[in-house]
């Protein structure tokens, strides 16, 4: 395998799990708001994070340009004080990841929430348990496989991106160009035998995360 | 509707729980009120006819749009402040219909659970005392989906007792069971309210088991009570036409075909009028 795949690969796996952890830390809070909590706007916020599921991904990758980008909202600022800007480093991949996979977390997540019997929840509180440890001890523990089954999904799905990926991170070899970037770049180079390597890798392990996912998830109903 | 002479919350009942609620749910209306001492309470009427919305109110899972809760003279619920204390800070043991245990977590653990608030060495300690209470020995180690039927009445009701609560409130928990496990639960019941010396407040739609349990009988009418007195002067005086038709034997036969209703029927109403 050619050192310029490896390390696309080694990229793939390291924004993909960075990106899955930021997911799990934001995604679980967020899943169990949308499931059990009573707010005003809380279908807003279901569409806000949904969005990115079915906007095409060059969308959500110029939406996150606006925002980070170095003239962007958020961008802007940030590069003014520290001169530093998130475009076109690795962790603008992680970014674009992290946005696009969120709602199979989120979604995947608030429906494991859901099917937790009310009256374990009930029976928590009427032993004396506030509602944070009645989350830790018993929420989440029952909610486990279809948390974990979110959260490999997202990963596969984080693996994978690459609109938004392309617009925030762009394709600069050895910087940020992860599989499905040199992917492409690959096939439009016409560099046949380094495009199979790497589609067989990728079939193979998306492959494994839905089977993960699969076996979680169905276990959890 | 007072019980025991005296409106309920007023300064002479400084032990005990009185509830007087209303609550209105789409089309159903309850309107509740009564008390108990440190006794047995059976809530007793139709499915449907807020006994177990009465409960839940009492251990904060609902709240009332009026009235009050009272406990051993703690204010639970208020509502002419909008005072409520939440569930978590009532020290009210409730056991659901379905028992609730939590199916991640062993038979110790479920035990353990219940024990907040309590340090860690004594919790240990009453665990294992609740364990042999319950004749639980040996099933520690277990989860809830691999006991029976019996076993699993015993852990929850280990698990709810731990934290030695002020008061105790089950909503159908012998319905699942067949006749003679019931009748041992029900033994049990009595001797844990006796130990305990707690109002025990119970909910069925089953009348033997009411009338056999009952230190005071609640009787529900659509949302409303419409009597609170002993089995004995309920069976012997129904305040209305509704309780006498609740009551009728010929109603009962039809209520559970795995009771031995029938017979019992005929053996408890005769001795409970004639003790009168």
């Amino acid at each position: 395998m050619e050192s310029s795949t490896l390390f696309s690969l080694r990229l793939s796996l390291q924004v993909a799990a960075v990106a899955t952890i930021l997911i799990f830390a934001a995604g679980v809070p967020i899943a169990y708001l949308l499931a059990r909590g009573v707010f005003r706007g809380r279908e807003v916020v279901d569409v806000l994070i949904t969005l990115p599921l079915v906007l095409p991904p060059t969308v959500t990758g110029y939406l996150l340009i606006v925002l980070l980008g170095r003239n962007g909202i958020i961008g802007g600022t940030l590069y003014r004080w520290t001169g530093w800007s998130i475009m076109f480093t690795w962790q603008a991949a992680v970014i674009a990841s992290f946005v696009v996979a969120l709602p199979l977390m989120v979604k995947t997540a608030r429906a494991a929430i859901e099917t937790v019997d009310r009256n374990l929840i009930d029976a928590s509180a009427t032993l004396g348990h506030s509602e944070l440890w009645t989350v830790v001890r018993v929420t989440l523990p029952l909610a486990q496989r279809g948390i974990v089954a979110g959260l490999v999904l997202a990963f596969a799905r984080a693996l994978g991106e690459f609109g938004a990926t392309l617009m925030l991170a762009g394709n600069i070899p050895g910087r940020t160009d992860t599989m499905p970037i040199a992917m492409y770049a690959a096939a439009a180079s016409g560099d046949r035998s380094g495009a199979n390597v790497m589609v067989l890798l990728f079939t193979a392990i998306s492959g494994a995360c839905l089977y993960a996912a699969n076996r979680l998830g169905r276990r959890t109903a | 509707m007072s019980v025991r002479g005296e409106p309920a919350g007023k300064e002479d009942r400084i032990v005990g729980l009185s509830v007087s609620i209303s609550k209105k749910l789409g089309t159903f209306s309850l309107d509740a009120e009564w008390a108990v001492d440190d006794e047995l309470a059976v809530l007793f009427g139709y499915s449907g006819s807020g006994k177990s919305l009465t409960l839940r109110a009492v251990a904060g899972l609902l709240i009332p749009d009026r009235g009050t809760i009272e406990l051993n003279g703690q204010i639970l619920f208020s509502g002419d402040d909008g005072r409520v204390v939440p569930t978590q800070l009532r020290s009210i043991g409730f056991v659901f219909q379905d028992l609730a245990l939590f199916p991640h977590m062993t038979v110790e653990e479920n035990i353990l659970y219940g024990g907040h608030g309590v340090s860690s060495r004594e919790r240990q300690e009453r665990c294992r005392d609740m364990v042999r209470r319950f004749r639980l020995t040996g099933l520690e180690h277990r989860r809830p989906v691999d006991l029976s039927g019996g076993q699993r009445q015993r852990v929850a009701l280990a698990r709810t007792l731990i934290r030695r609560p002020a008061a105790l409130l089950l909503d159908e928990p012998f319905s699942a069971l067949d006749a003679p496990l019931r009748r041992e639960m029900r033994g049990l019941l009595r001797e844990v309210q006796r130990e305990l010396r707690i109002p025990v407040v119970l909910v069925t739609h089953d009348l033997t088991e009411a009338l056999e349990l009952a230190d005071m009988l609640i009787l529900y009418v659509d949302g409303r009570v419409e009597q609170c007195a002993t089995p004995r002067e309920v069976v012997k005086q129904p305040a209305s036409g509704s309780v006498r038709r609740l009551i009728s034997p010929e109603l009962f036969q039809h209520r559970d075909k795995h009771d031995d209703n029938q017979e019992r029927a005929a053996s408890i109403l005769p001795i409970c009028c004639a003790g009168a």
